[in-house]
């Protein structure tokens, strides 16, 4: 399996996804933000950090760079898309997923190990994840503040496109478990299709229990078994 | 020709940076503020000199960049 990581200016952790990556042999190619060419890649993966600085909101200056239209024309072949972090808040910027990343309600920058909840296990992106699981895996950022009108939550409900949320160690979906003030509990969600996958918490800090957790291992292993079939 | 955009978050969407500031606004004695909503403001100067069409063009940009149309709602005014 092979993957596209972009690179933005800003972005930080697109050498520790190429880490994870490798090390669950898919092989990464990095390409950059003003590219026009993109690679033929099974998945493409938009990494978590500051691009453009967050100048006007966050991830709106990517989701208009050059390659991002080339990132479009993927999504439309049915191939894969990941957003970490930043990388999720310019999947919605870009129009490719419903909703909006606001500011958390507290004000503050969140970083530490949180649980969320596997909801939906039918994804390319959660496959080999038991459905209901609760996954330890960090988050690190400010704008995590998921928000969409009715109407359209209504629709990520019916067609089961809310994939994780923020629930306690025993898998209780509740307000105290709730790091940012997210809708509904919401950390991450995919389009209609389930190709193209958001979510705030970072696996590619917790692939390896050297590195404080595993769990976010079983992302790159559903993605792995994905890519063999 | 210069443009001024108003973008301002919609109704129904929470400003957590507002109730801040309304909070600081009660601590230095301002009790009577009720409500506070923050937005931001662009100025943009622009080469074109027909009115209509600067006035679509930006709103254009707020459409597809300046608002986030989920949450924001924009203005858009000839300045000068």
């Amino acid at each position: 399996m092979k993957a596209a990581v972009i690179v933005f200016p800003g972005s930080n952790c697109d050498r520790d996804i190429k880490i994870a990556l490798k090390r669950f042999n898919i092989k990464p190619i990095m390409v950059w933000h003003n590219d026009t060419f993109l690679p033929k890649v099974d998945l493409v993966i938009l990494p978590g950090g500051f691009s453009y600085g967050d100048y006007l909101r966050c991830g709106s200056i990517a989701s208009k760079s050059k390659i991002m239209s080339e990132v479009i024309k993927h999504t439309k072949k049915n191939k894969l898309v990941l957003g970490i972090c930043n990388g999720f808040q310019i999947l919605v910027e870009s129009g490719l997923l419903p909703g909006v990343l606001m500011r958390n309600h507290n004000l503050k920058f969140i970083c530490k190990n949180i649980y969320v909840k596997v909801i939906n296990n039918k994804t390319p992106f959660t496959s080999k994840i038991k459905k209901n699981e609760v996954l330890k895996i960090p988050i690190a950022h400010n704008e995590g503040n998921y928000f969409i009108d009715k109407k359209n939550l209504k629709k990520l409900k019916t067609n089961n496109q809310i994939i994780l949320q923020y629930c306690n160690e025993k898998g209780l979906v509740n307000k105290e478990s709730n790091p940012n003030g997210s809708l509904i509990n919401i950390a991450g969600i995919t389009n209609t299709t389930f190709n193209v996958f958001g979510l705030m918490p970072h696996p590619e800090r917790a692939y390896d229990s050297l590195l404080g957790g595993d769990n976010g291992k079983y992302i790159f292993n559903s993605l792995l078994n994905y890519g063999r079939n | 020709m210069k443009l001024r955009v108003y973008v301002t978050l919609k109704k129904n969407v929470l400003d957590p940076q507002g109730s801040a500031i309304k909070n600081s606004l009660h601590n230095i004695g301002f009790k009577s503020v009720s409500d506070v909503r923050q937005g931001k403001i662009f100025e943009l100067n622009t080469n074109e000199n027909d009115e209509n069409k600067s006035l679509k063009q930006t709103e254009e940009m707020c459409k597809k960049l300046l608002a986030n149309l989920t949450i924001e709602n924009f203005k858009v005014e000839i300045a000068e």
